[in-house]
């Protein structure tokens, strides 16, 4: 009698390795990896970009420039100098005198003193300094005299098509959370809500192109001014693309909200709107704060359409009819065509370690904030 | 019109879309005593004493039919301001709803809804009307140390008492409370219950309550309902001891839900 009940017992445990049995392994091994592969990719990602662009952070005094080498070249010096020569252009010298030495040491005497003739054309070797990178807004990566590697202007270029974009979706996306999750009922809401995902879908490049063909023009007649290129156009692009992700995101934090709030309020007489400013937005400030941040973020990031509307134009903006240039935008134009390796390839580089660590800062702090309220 | 009752109501019928919640009810609740609801799950309690303060229109699809009087003003009238209609009758819920700020802030939350800023209170003065009406719910010795604290985090006892006192600065002669004690421990319901004593002959009170013992301890008269309808209004001592209607009896001796 016992026996058999083991043995049904032990029946049925084999009776589990079933068809539904795999497919439930299988379907938790492929979510695990799902999972596990998201934070893969992020630190696959931070490697590849640090690897590449760190290089140049950490680069410090004096080199040849690639255009006192191409000069060298063209003058008429034995093939194994050059090859000494070539290997000596990768290198770095932490003062110029050692450089000069190391000079001295490749060339002869005659060949040095052409060099020397030739100097006076063309920087033969360049300080190099990280502030350079953060202070200078001179971004002239392809200069043949002078390479420099100023990212300032970049960054004033992003910051003011940042900026001026929140200054448009901040109230537009919050006005419209607030009439979605508020007030609208029904079907209206619904229908509101798949607009403003359908909105949230429109392809950057599709904002670029409003931007390029439609604000331009637009711009230059209403303000009569040369190019209608520039943060104005940007601005208002980025805010429009900003503004439905940010929607979306606010609407959920008042979602969140629990009802009985609304209710205990309502029932002491409190109208609409001072339902709205004096319970539902001050209980979900951290929600609405982490929309904002992430619509900083998607701005910060955005490429295609600051490529497009800004005019793409190095220039430290005073108004908003100034073309600029972004940082990401400069990195998507020019990665292109250069050197794998090279400086301005590293610098590229170096500009996306900049964009990833601003973007990751932003979540991360959009994602403490929303965590807070949890708490809270 | 009679004007001891607080509330009153005729041929008031209630739809929640198309199903209709309440039926031809005719009440009168007098002014300064405390009313138990009583009446098996889903009879309609809740949506009546809901409808007093007309929060039930929240939802959008509740229609109303009929007369429905507060302090001798009928509430379905068009030129009725809610504002004004809800300041008059406070309302307290089955779990305690705090809003999320402190506790000062909660109790001065409907005094500073009705009140213009030209005739703002000093900050001495608000104070004055936190310690009066924390006093007045029996609960300002045990929160004194702690009122810029947040609501939520009061016991759900303290927490009722908190919105049963954030009702009573705007000076309402009506208080609803639907089963204001069924989230509380019977250390918790019996201080409530003492509250509502303390509270009594000020205030009109309708309470909705699925605890016999409880409406037989606190109420002065009692209603039942059944079906979306009125069955029987007496004396809260007459009712359970010689009911009039045998649903009543039925009910009060456990024979429903
Ligand atoms: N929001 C609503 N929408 C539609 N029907 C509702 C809604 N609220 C209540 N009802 C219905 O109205 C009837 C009365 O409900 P009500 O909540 O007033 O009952 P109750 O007596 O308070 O019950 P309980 O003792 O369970 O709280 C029930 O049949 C219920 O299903
Ligand atoms: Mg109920």
């Amino acid at each position: 009698m016992n026996e058999s009940t083991n043995q049904t017992v032990s029946h049925s445990i084999d009776d589990c390795r079933n068809l539904d049995w795999y497919i439930d392994k299988f379907i938790q091994v492929f979510v695990f990896i799902g999972g596990i592969s998201a934070i893969v990719f992020i630190i696959g990602i931070f490697f590849f970009i640090t690897n590449e662009g760190i290089g140049f952070l950490f680069k410090s005094g004096f080199q040849l420039t690639p255009h006192a080498v191409s000069l060298l070249e063209e003058a008429k010096i034995p093939d194994d100098t050059l090859a000494a020569l070539d290997e000596l252009a990768g290198e770095n010298f932490e003062t110029a005198t050692e450089l000069e030495a190391a000079l001295e040491d490749v060339l002869m005497p005659e060949e040095l003193s052409q060099f020397q003739a030739l100097i006076v054309k063309s920087a033969v070797y360049e300080p190099f300094s990280i502030s350079e990178f953060f202070t200078s807004y001179r971004w002239k990566p392809t200069s043949e005299w002078n390479p420099t590697y100023g990212i300032l202007a970049l960054i004033a270029g992003t910051a003011s098509v940042t900026g001026f974009a929140m200054l448009i979706a901040i109230p537009f996306s919050l006005g419209a959370a607030i009439y979605i999750g508020e007030f609208a009922t029904g079907r209206q809401r619904e229908v509101l809500k798949v607009l403003v995902e359908l909105l949230a879908a429109v392809p950057s490049v599709v904002w670029g192109f409003i931007g390029l063909s439609i604000m331009n023009p637009l711009i230059i007649r209403l303000f009569n001014v040369p190019i209608g290129l520039n943060v104005l156009n940007a601005g208002l692009i980025l805010g429009l693309m900003a503004a439905p992700i940010m929607t979306t995101i606010a609407e959920d934090a008042l979602k969140a909200v629990p009802d009985r709030y609304r209710e205990a309020a309502e029932a002491m007489g409190a109208t609409r709107w001072q339902l709205v400013f004096k319970v539902v937005l001050p209980a979900s400030k951290n929600g609405l704060v982490a929309a904002v941040l992430l619509g900083v973020g998607r701005g910060f990031g955005e490429t295609m359409a600051v490529l497009m509307a800004t005019g793409h134009t190095i220039n430290l903006p005073t108004s908003v009819f100034d073309s600029v240039r972004a940082l990401t935008a400069t990195i998507a134009a020019e990665l292109g065509e250069t050197a794998v390796g090279s400086d301005h390839y590293q610098a590229l580089f170096t500009l996306g370690i900049l964009l990833f660590l601003v973007t990751f800062l932003i979540n991360l702090t959009a994602d403490l904030v929303v965590r807070g309220i949890r708490k809270g | 019109m009679n004007h001891e009752f607080s509330i009153e109501s005729r041929q008031f019928n209630l739809w929640y879309g198309d199903f209709q919640a309440l039926f031809d009810i005719d009440i009168g609740i007098r002014q300064g005593i405390i009313t138990a609801l009583i009446g098996p799950s889903g009879c309609g309690k809740t949506t009546l004493l809901r409808s007093v303060n007309r929060i039930n229109e929240r939802l959008g699809y509740v229609r109303t039919e009929g007369l429905m009087k507060v302090m001798q003003k009928n509430i379905l009238d068009s030129d009725v301001e809610l504002a004004q209609l809800r300041k008059q009758v406070g309302m307290v819920f089955q779990r305690p709803n705090p809003l999320p700020l402190s506790i000062r802030d909660n109790i001065l939350f409907a005094h500073k809804l009705h009140t213009q800023s030209h005739e703002k209170l000093s900050r001495q003065d608000e104070n004055n009307l936190v310690e009066n009406v924390l006093r007045q719910v029996l609960l300002w010795d045990s929160v004194k140390e702690r009122l810029h604290q947040k609501a939520i985090d009061l016991s759900l006892e303290e927490q009722q008492k908190l919105c049963i006192a954030r009702l009573l600065p705007v000076k309402p002669s009506i208080l609803l409370m639907d089963e204001p004690c069924s989230a509380l421990d019977p250390k918790g319901t019996e201080a409530v219950e003492e509250l509502l004593w303390e509270l009594r002959g000020q205030y009109t009170i309708l309470i909705v309550t699925h605890n016999m013992a409880q409406a037989r301890r606190v109420s002065d008269e009692s209603i039942f309902m059944l079906m979306g309808k009125l069955m029987e209004h007496a004396p809260t001592d007459q009712m359970f001891v010689t009911p009039a209607c045998k649903e009543t009896a039925d009910y009060i001796e456990g024979r429903y839900g």
